[in-house]
Order: structure tokens, then C-alpha cells, then sequence
């Protein structure tokens, strides 16, 4: 097989050539290898890992050989670089964490590797996952491959996980790992047409994942296919007891979940999502996926989420509360690079004052605020309760439907350098995303259609706690039905 | 609610983050945007409804207190900045 052939396969034909054969890990990775280094331009990874990957494919071939392979061996993916890689260095995309090298690994890239996946590299990210852009990392923005826009600007990739997105949407990666805290995984794959899945809160591991806000971090894998992301959560799932909040729950076989087809199955519409002002786009993409699902043989519904405009103010108290609370780590101590002041105070506050990004520093001040005495009951404490709102809405809702059909948007890939001059019209990207993460529960974005200037847009799917396998069943039929098969103008070899 | 000049050094103190002269109003008007747009929750009523805290973390898990590892001083200190094996440093804080 030819490179550009080998690029073109996903997980589930790429595992069985592999097995059958047709051809090894150390052909797939080469391919790969290739292409990470023809999408330079696009700026996906922060640190490429050709030796570790070589040296990955070399045991993922013998493992094959002696018939001891995962469906995930000799898969060469991304890896957020948000995830400690041991004697990788791990950024964080923050300059403050310097030149650091984890001595471990987190439990979600060593739990990959065992299953035989081989390592292209880590992957570009907005700094410690805060934002919608990627344009807050500090090694300079990841460039969307879809289509320019008239004016030739370079598209966003969307953020938190922008590079992860654009290395799978671009053919720089079979898949990608990626982590979403408020919309971190989802929007980015919606910009970029590609599956992402956002699993219940407690599924996968946060050990050695870089936190942001720990009550909604949740890692998650984004693919080509709803069953590639079906095939790489079985791998990254299961309890940890490094992770006190990791749920002692067995993983399914989410591929085997996939079929069966969504046949009597009641998909809730939630009128709150239909927001003012919506545009036209996204509402008809919204349109043509009820349309979908209703003739695959679902059942739709409107149901009311009262409370879902009140979940972006929610989050942007939650979320940078216990940022403050996770980034007081950053002291110039232990780790990360140290900036000398006259005392010990001087040297925190130096070493704090350069290394953030603009957005770290203003997310860790409005934390620290909500959390000062004298207003913790009226900003953080409020802001819990209105989140047990929240999350009750969805309890009734599912009281009558077994999942969700939303939006993942509220608007297709936007320029790289728009929405920056005002925090809040950024962080309305995450509008539609925020609930879901609020409360908890698995969601997935499937790509379903484009707007008129050809760019991909996204469904978003909610479902009950730990029931991913209704999420993907329906996502398997929505793209059945989309059939969406459009490819960005900067593809590389792969993925045609 | 508006944040002042002086509430944003305090801020900027407690947080332990520099924040030049310059930077001072900018970061006053963003905030306020922020904390005006946040405080539409005030015209929900709460009362009653408990906090959540988190997802499904109503029982701390337990294990028993054993150490499980150890013996890595020269693993934990491999990133810190300046250190003194097996030591981290820090600027001197007795006078």
C-alpha cells in the first residue's frame, strides 16, 4: 500500500490490515511521520516524537506478530499536551511550566501506550486548556486546515484541544487524545469536521493530566469515525484509584454498543438552546439532524433545560475558582521556570506575573475573587447552587428521553484573532457545551453538514451518565445519514 | 459591584500574580464585564437548593494509609529550579 493510501484508513481498517498483514506498524507510522512534518505550517504540535514513535511501531509490529494486539496497536495518535508524558516535555502550552519533563506518566497516555498506540507527539492547546481558539498558547495559535475565508485569514481550530483537532481533521493523526472542561473537545471537533467525545465525568482518569478545573476536566478521544472514537474510549476508560473521583465502573465495549441501530429510542430538543439571534446555519444543520434521527426511527421531543442560559455565568465562576485553587502550584518552587524577586512574595508574584498568559492571569484573578472573603457566598457558593439547578434540569429531561440533540456551536470556524478583544463573545463559543459539562454527562459533536463558505458544522449529542453507548448509537446515525465526506483544502496525504 | 483600582491590587496580591501599573485599568474594566455578566445568576432564587460540589463525589472514596512509593528525591527534584540535593531552594525568608 502507498503512504497516502495507509493515511486514508481509520482505526477499525487500519487495525485489521495490521493484523491481517496487509501491511506494519513501521509502514503506518512512517506515513504518519510524514505527514506530521508536511503540516508544519499548521502548527499542531509543540513537540514531535519521531524516535519514541519509530520505537513504538517497532513493538506494536511484534506485539501483532505474536497475536498479543489491542484494536489500538500501532495506532499513530496525538497526544494533548496537557498529558505528563514521562521524559517527554509537557507545557502545559504555558511558558511558567519552563522546560518541564514528567518523571511519570498520566494514567490515560500509559494506559494508550500499553494498548500499543504509537506516539507522533504532543499536541498544541490554548494555555492549561483555557480557551476557545487555541490562540492562548504561548507557542502561538494551531491554523484550522479547512478552508480559508475570503480574506485569507487563518481559521481557528477552535480550543481548548485545536491541536489535537487539527492533527486528525488535517490527516496528521489517525486520532488524537484530548481533554474538555467546558466545551474543550467538542467545539474543537465541530471547527474542524471531525468526532469528538466528551465521556461522563469519571470515565476516564485525570491522573498526570495538567488541571484546570477539576470538577469538569474530563479527557476524551477525538477520530474520524463515531466507531474510532467508540474504540479509542474503551482504551483510555476505567477506574484509577490515583483519581479519587474516577468512577468505579466497569468500561463497556462501546464499539459493540454502536450498532443496534436507535429504533424507538426518545431524543429530547431543548428549546432553551434555540437561542435569540441563532444563526440561520446552525439551525438548519439543527433541522437536518432531527430529520436524521427521526428516520432512522427515533422519536423526537422538545424538552425544556429552564435554567441552560444560566450555565456559561455558572462556569465562568466554577471553572476559574478552582483554577485558582489548581494553579497556586505554580510557585517557581518545585518545577516550572523561576523568575527572582527580592523575597519570597516577589518571587511567586514574578514568577506567577510572567509566566501566565493574559487569560490564565485573568481567569486566576476573577477565581481568587470569588473565593475572597466576604464574597464567596454571593459568587461561588451561588454559583454551586444554580449548577444543582442545572444539573436537575437534565435529571427531568431524561425522566422522558434517552438522550439530546443540540447544536455544538453557536457559529462555524471563526478567523484566528477575532472574538479577542472581548472575553465574554469568546466565551460564548462554549454556549451550547457548558451544560453538559456542568452536569456531568457524555456528549459527543458529529460533524453533519457545512455552511455556505463550505466550513463544517456540528451536532452535539447529550447523554445520561455513563451512557455513552446511546450517545454513540445515535452519533453512528448521524453520520449514516450525513454521509459527510467533505475534507479540508489542507489535507495532507491522508483522510481524502 | 464594581472593582476599583486598589480592589484589583488586592486581588492581584492574594493571587500572587505581578501586575504592572499600566495593566491596572484594563484588567479593572474586563473584570467588571466579567462580574456584571456572572451576576445575572443573582435573579435566580437559590433558596434551599444545595451546593454541588462536584459530579458524583457524595462519598470519598477511602484506602488504607500505606505509603506507596518513595525514595524518588532525585526524580522530584529533576525540575525544580535551582535546587540543592535533596533540597528545593527558596529566597531567604528569616532575617
Amino acid at each position: 500500500m502507498s503512504k497516502s493510501e495507509l493515511l486514508q484508513l481509520d482505526i477499525a481498517t487500519a487495525g485489521k490490515g495490521l493484523r491481517d498483514g496487509d501491511f506494519t506498524a513501521i509502514e503506518l507510522t512512517e506515513a504518519y511521520l510524514d505527514a506530521v512534518e508536511a503540516s508544519r505550517e499548521l502548527n499542531i504540535f509543540i513537540t514531535e516524537t519521531p524516535d519514541r514513535a519509530m520505537a513504538d511501531a517497532v513493538a506494536a509490529d511484534k506485539s501483532i506478530k505474536a497475536g498479543t494486539s489491542s484494536k489500538m496497536t500501532g495506532m499513530p495518535i496525538g497526544m494533548k499536551d496537557l498529558f505528563c508524558t514521562q521524559g517527554i516535555k509537557t507545557t502545559a502550552a504555558s511558558n511558567i511550566l519552563g522546560e518541564f519533563i514528567p518523571p511519570y506518566e498520566s494514567t490515560i497516555s500509559a494506559r494508550l501506550k500499553a494498548a500499543g498506540t504509537i506516539l507522533l507527539g504532543k499536541t498544541n492547546l490554548d494555555e492549561f486548556a483555557m480557551g476557545s481558539s487555541n490562540t492562548t498558547s504561548a507557542f502561538g495559535a494551531a491554523i484550522n486546515p479547512w478552508e480559508l475565508t475570503e480574506d485569507k485569514k487563518p481559521l481557528t481550530p477552535g480550543g481548548s484541544s485545536g491541536g489535537s483537532a487539527a492533527a486528525v481533521a488535517a490527516g496528521a493523526a489517525i486520532a488524537a487524545t484530548g481533554t474538555d472542561t467546558g466545551g474543550s473537545i467538542r467545539q474543537p471537533a465541530a471547527f474542524c469536521g471531525i468526532v469528538g467525545m466528551k465521556p461522563t465525568y469519571g470515565r476516564c482518569s485525570r491522573w498526570g493530566v495538567v488541571a484546570f478545573a477539576s470538577s469538569l476536566d474530563q479527557a476524551g478521544p477525538f477520530a474520524r469515525t463515531v466507531r474510532d472514537a467508540a474504540i479509542m474510549l474503551e482504551t483510555m476508560a476505567g477506574h484509577d484509584p490515583k483519581d479519587s473521583t474516577s468512577a468505579a465502573q466497569a468500561t463497556p465495549n462501546f464499539e459493540a454498543l454502536i450498532d443496534g441501530g436507535v429504533k424507538g429510542m426518545r431524543v429530547g430538543i431543548p428549546k432553551e438552546y434555540r437561542v435569540e439571534d441563532m444563526p440561520e446555519e446552525i439551525d438548519s444543520i439543527w433541522r437536518r439532524g432531527i430529520e436524521m434521527v427521526t428516520a432512522a426511527g427515533a422519536e423526537v421531543v422538545e424538552v425544556s433545560l429552564p435554567m441552560t442560559m444560566s450555565a456559561l455565568p455558572t462556569y465562568y465562576i466554577v471553572a476559574p475558582a478552582e483554577a485558582s485553587a489548581n494553579l497556586a502550584r505554580y510557585d517557581g518552587v518545585r518545577y516550572g521556570a523561576r523568575v527572582e524577586g527580592d523575597d519570597l512574595n516577589g518571587m511567586y508574584s514574578a514568577t506567577r506575573g510572567q509566566g501566565f498568559g493574559k487569560e490564565v492571569r485573568r481567569r486566576i484573578m476573577i477565581g481568587t475573587y470569588v473565593l475572597s472573603a466576604g464574597y464567596y457566598d454571593a459568587y461561588y457558593k451561588k454559583a454551586q447552587r444554580v449548577r444543582t439547578l442545572i444539573s436537575q434540569d437534565f435529571d427531568n429531561a431524561f425522566h422522558s428521553v434517552d438522550a439530546l440533540l443540540t447544536p455544538t456551536t453557536p457559529g462555524a470556524a471563526f478567523p484566528i484573532g477575532e472574538k479577542e478583544d472581548d472575553p465574554i463573545s469568546m466565551y460564548l463559543n462554549d454556549v451550547f457545551t457548558v451544560p453538559a459539562s456542568l452536569a456531568g454527562l457524555p456528549a459527543i459533536s458529529v460533524p453533519v453538514g457545512s455552511n455556505e463558505n463550505g466550513l463544517p458544522l456540528g451536532l452535539q449529542i447529550i447523554g445520561r451518565p455513563f451512557d455513552e453507548g446511546s450517545v454513540f448509537r445515535l452519533g453512528q446515525a448521524l453520520e449514516d445519514a450525513a454521509q459527510f465526506d467533505k475534507r479540508p483544502r489542507l489535507t495532507l496525504e491522508g483522510f481524502k | 459591584m464594581s472593582l476599583d483600582r486598589e480592589t484589583i491590587v488586592r486581588i492581584a496580591k492574594l493571587a500572587r500574580i505581578d501586575v504592572e501599573d499600566s495593566e491596572i485599568d484594563g484588567l479593572a474594566s474586563e473584570l467588571n464585564n466579567i462580574l456584571d455578566w456572572v451576576e445575572t445568576l443573582n435573579s435566580i432564587s437559590t433558596e434551599g437548593v444545595e451546593p454541588m460540589v462536584g459530579v458524583g463525589v457524595s462519598k470519598a472514596p477511602l484506602r488504607m494509609d500505606n505509603t506507596n512509593d518513595g525514595d524518588i528525591a532525585e526524580a522530584v527534584l529533576a525540575n525544580a529550579p535551582d535546587p540543592a540535593p535533596p533540597y528545593f531552594t527558596v529566597p531567604k525568608v528569616i532575617e
